[in-house]
């Protein structure tokens, strides 16, 4: 087990190199020695900033030099600094990350059991009305694009009941949960509820498929001859098998989700990782989108060794090989 | 009374292609301690016949009785079957590896069974108790390998543990469903030794489904011989592979390489079974069998008494004159039936 989980946590280190270097590459080595000053400094930049910037990336030196330099500062927990905002890109980062990861985190833990039972209860009672009706209300939110959903949920929620004197929902925003959890819950909730209808739909028709699959193994038939009750069949034997498939599809999904829910997050005007990304894109505020790429790639990388070490745990075969 | 007596059993399946009748009019009766073999190709209604009977099968049409101690399980709602699955039958089936959970070890998996009929038993004392099955069902240095995961575990050993776990209630019934096809020859004769072991030491009765006539001419006591969903012939042991009645008995031993003795062409039974969605009219077997007569395509021959036994049943139209019945085999199948010894 230790053996397996080393392994998987060494290659995620060997995944952040290789996504390093592609980076550099792209952002340090891609527009020419000449003009990576000029491009990191963002739009309006006075000709001091650039040489300034020149003079602190070390441009003058050889690439493995430069190279090193930037690797020694991202590992000393330095994103670079953005000369759009004046200020280091973790700092801003750091204020994005709790947004994203409150949206994504509860998201997530609402569409999981969502999915998961609505899948459970259309595999076990299959081809039966509830099924038809979970598949038809699965399929109706998994192709209603988030910000179809999202502009929806705000026109009710939001505009219809502000004019009818109710003001439960924010329109946009966000509080941070150490200022106000109850202003922190009411605001996320719609943003919530967006994501997780249209990826709850996913998760149903994922769960519904890997149950009928596992419902027909031979270890439920044994399982239901030993005289064991019909729930314990279900959800100790059979779901137990059935997570599987939708356990790593969860960590890739939760992964790129807490690199930036881009829609959601510019629907609900929350500033989130995404929303930053798309303002840097706007302003072609390069160190931060260089900060959003590398820390939504740790996301997703972290979540894998997460997925591997949960596969573990539900798979002794894996465990003890 | 018999333990379990199955009568006029019928099950079918609707599927989009039309009606399969798996089962038609099955009966037999099992007495306690005694071995019952079921016998028949593959898709001829054994299995389903017997997972019905506990509840196992899902969307199917049922009709008949099953009294298990004179109670129908047919009639049962679904939780007092429940009780009765596990607690007084036990069940075991033909592949060991995917029939035990993977993800459980596999003395959990005794245990579960044990408490979920025994609350008031510790874990403790059930685990004493899987260690002790398992020590019985001859698996080395039980408790360690009560631990083990399926996957650690040989074929063999993983059958065994499935008898273990079937017998961990002592139940008055195992249902033994191709319990040694996926096995090694010699593995094969390991596990039914331990079921028989396991029936002398609790008088439990033993149903045996199998498409292996070795395997019954070994363990059996009494044998139904299954063609198509219905019953063909029922016999005991002796009568079944010393004097046969019915042609598809015959056919059967007759495709038996015979165990030493004089090297002589296997004789495969021709043709195909017939797809249970469309049967032929009148007995199911007419189009494969050598001595078809008019009478055979027409009308289904109910259970004949063969030779004035009536332990000796059998569903066709031939002559029930055990005399006159191997003379008529002589001149078609050109000499009387080679019956591979009984041990």
């Amino acid at each position: 087990m230790v053996r397996f989980l080393v392994r998987r946590v060494l290659l995620g280190v060997f995944v952040m190199f290789v996504v390093t270097i592609v980076v550099f590459v792209i952002f340090f080595v891609g527009p020419g020695s000449a003009d990576v000053a000029r491009t990191m400094a963002g739009r309006e930049a006075t000709p001091k900033t650039v040489a300034l910037i020149a003079h602190r990336l070390l441009l003058d030196r050889p690439i493995y030099v430069q190279y090193w330099h930037f690797l020694d500062g991202l590992l000393h927990g330095n994103l670079g600094y953005s000369y759009y905002h004046g200020q280091p890109v973790t700092s801003i980062l750091k204020q994005a990350f709790p947004v994203t990861l409150s949206l994504a985190l509860g998201a997530a833990v609402i569409w999981l059991v969502l999915g998961v039972l609505s899948g459970v209860l259309s595999a076990v009672r299959n081809r039966s009305f509830w099924d038809r009706t979970v598949t038809v209300l699965a399929l109706f939110f998994y192709s209603m694009p988030s910000f179809v959903l999202g502009l929806l949920l705000l026109y009710v929620f939001y505009y219809q009941f502000t004019l009818a004197g109710i003001h439960l929902f924010p329109g946009a925003g966000y509080t941070y949960l150490t200022a106000n959890p109850l202003k922190w819950f009411q605001g996320l909730v719609l943003p919530w509820t967006t994501l997780a209808l249209v990826s709850a739909a996913a998760y149903t028709r994922l769960t519904r498929g890997s149950m009928l699959d596992v419902l027909n193994e031979d270890y439920v038939r044994t399982a239901r001859s030993k005289g064991l009750s019909e729930n314990r069949v279900i959800y100790r034997h059979a779901l137990r098998s059935a997570l599987t498939p939708v356990v790593s599809q969860f960590g890739i999904d939760l992964g790129v989700l807490v690199g930036g829910a881009v829609i959601t997050e510019t629907v609900f005007g929350m500033p989130g990782l995404g929303f930053t990304a798309v303002q840097a894109i706007e302003n072609q505020d390069l160190p931060v989108i260089i900060g959003i790429v590398i820390v939504a790639s740790a996301a997703v990388v972290v979540a894998n060794i997460l997925v591997d070490a949960f596969y573990a745990v539900l798979d002794p075969r894996i465990r003890l090989h | 009374m018999a333990l379990l007596e199955v009568s006029d059993l019928h099950v079918s399946f609707p599927t989009p292609d039309g009606v399969v009748r798996a089962v038609r009019g099955l009966s037999f009766a099992v007495e306690t301690g005694k071995t019952l073999g079921i016998v028949g190709e593959s898709g001829s209604g054994k299995s389903v016949a017997t997972q019905t009977i506990m509840g196992l099968t899902r969307g199917a049409r049922v009709s008949g009785q099953a009294l298990f101690e004179g109670i129908d399980l047919l009639a049962m709602s679904p939780k007092e079957l429940r009780s009765v699955r596990g607690a007084q039958v036990g069940m075991i089936f033909q592949d060991p590896l995917s029939s035990l959970h993977p993800y459980y070890r596999v003395g959990w998996q005794i245990i579960e069974m044990i408490r979920n009929n025994h609350h008031e038993i510790s874990k403790a004392k059930a685990r004493e108790r899987a260690v002790e099955l398992l020590r019985l069902v001859g698996i080395p240095q039980p408790d360690r390998r009560v631990d083990d995961f399926p996957h650690q575990f040989s074929g063999g050993m993983r059958q065994r543990a499935m008898i273990a776990m079937a017998m961990s209630l002592n139940p008055k019934l195992l249902i033994a469903d191709e319990p040694t096809t996926a096995l090694d020859v010699t593995v094969q004769a390991q596990v039914l030794q331990v079921m028989r072991r396991l029936q002398e030491e609790f008088g439990t009765a033993i149903i045996l489904i199998t498409h292996d006539l070795g395997v019954v001419a070994e363990v059996a006591d009494d044998v139904v011989v299954m063609y198509a969903g219905s019953t063909m012939e029922k016999a005991d042991r002796y009568e079944t592979f010393g004097a046969p009645h019915h042609p598809y008995t015959e056919g059967l031993l007759q495709s038996l390489p015979a165990y030493g003795g004089e090297r002589e062409r296997l004789r495969p039974i021709p043709g195909q079974p017939p797809s249970l969605i469309n049967l032929p009219g009148g007995c199911p077997f007419h189009p494969r069998c050598p001595y078809v007569m008019d009478r055979c395509r027409a009308e289904m021959p109910p259970l004949f008494e063969v030779g004035g036994n009536p332990a000796h049943t059998s569903a066709c139209w031939l002559s029930r004159d055990q005399v006159e019945r191997a003379a008529l085999r002589t001149k078609v199948v050109g000499q009387p039936l080679a019956a591979p010894a009984v041990p």
